[in-house]
């Protein structure tokens, strides 16, 4: 199989059945399996729901106007991003550079607004060893703030690869899997937001 | 024409596309972006004011899960390109979606339809 395809700019990928290139095929079916990682969490969150015998209980600690915010503050980082997407993909640097600092930016609000409500609920008694609630809530938000940090780091990486000219409309493919990860998280933000905090 | 819409390649038969083209085809333009953006922002508002109304609470399960889904599914279909890109994207995704989901139904039809004791008899 031929290695590569050199057509003037950036790297090239060997052909492959789907006429895709594996990175976002591979990205997509990693997608596809973090569906059953977040699964598995909101599973047992629902299960345990209502469930534990002392408090704090739910009803007592979710802070509903304040996530609504950092629900928010997630939603416009996809927006960013996207945006971000299309500015590298029309070869505009600035665009890139504002974008996805924009991005990374709006997520790590976000992380402060989780660090923020961590805080607030250690400080009201609820631990990952208080109650069943606190056990399934602070893994299932916990592991959702690890993947935005992830994100974070990410974005950071390729902003500084924008800020030295290496990511041109040629490398548009790895700026769109970082956004598809982002945007992943941002679905799995808005299945907890209505299962944890509204359906509380 | 811009740097990433040049054309393709073919390789043994397998018709290749450069990187570039593949980001150039049917993508959303910026304005439908912040469209979505903007109806996301909309219905998230929604939701949270329906939650707040004591006279909506007999119907706040089904409307809370119709909004989220459709949150979750314009995000996918428009910022996700799904709905633009190639189908094969789609399957590897939702399969395991609809089995992530058959997990969270089926356990809570265990743990919280099921009466306990009724498997036991």
């Amino acid at each position: 199989m031929n290695t590569a395809v050199a057509h003037g700019h950036g790297p090239a990928h060997p052909p492959t059945s789907t006429g895709q290139t594996s990175y976002k095929l591979g990205f997509w079916v990693f997608l596809g399996s973090e569906t059953l990682f977040f699964g598995s969490l909101i599973g047992t969150y629902m299960t345990y729901k209502n469930e534990s015998v002392v408090g704090p209980f739910p009803h007592e600690i979710l802070d509903i106007p304040l996530t609504t915010i950092s629900t928010f503050v997630l939603l416009m980082s996809s927006l960013a991003m996207v945006l971000a997407l299309d500015a590298v993909q029309r070869g505009s640097r600035k665009g890139a550079l504002t974008w996805i600092m924009a991005t990374a930016g709006l997520g790590a609000t976000f992380l402060g607004f989780q660090a923020y409500e961590f805080t607030h609920f250690y400080h009201a008694g609820l631990t990952l060893q208080t109650n069943l609630f606190g056990s399934s809530f602070f893994v299932l938000t916990g592991f959702h703030g690890a993947h935005v940090t992830i994100g974070v780091i990410w974005l950071l990486a390729l902003w500084l690869d924008a800020l030295k000219g290496k990511l041109p409309p040629s490398r548009a493919e790895t700026l769109e899997v970082a956004g598809l990860y982002w945007h992943f998280v941002d679905i799995v933000w808005i299945v907890i937001f209505t299962l944890i905090y509204l359906l509380m | 024409m811009t740097e990433h819409s040049q054309g393709a390649h073919v390789h043994g038969g397998i018709t290749m596309n450069t990187h570039a083209e593949a980001h150039a085809h049917s993508h959303p333009s910026w304005k439908t972006y912040v469209m979505i953006g903007a109806v996301l922002t909309i219905v998230t508002a929604i939701e949270v004011a329906i939650f707040y109304i004591p006279a909506l609470e007999p119907v706040l399960v089904p409307v809370l899960l119709a909004l989220s889904a459709a949150k979750f599914f314009l995000v996918v279909f428009y910022y996700m390109h799904l709905k633009f890109d190639n189908p094969i994207f789609s399957r590897v995704f939702f399969s395991p979606m609809v089995l992530a989901l058959v997990v969270v139904v089926g356990l809570i039809i265990l743990f919280k339809v099921i009466p306990p004791g009724w498997v036991a008899g």
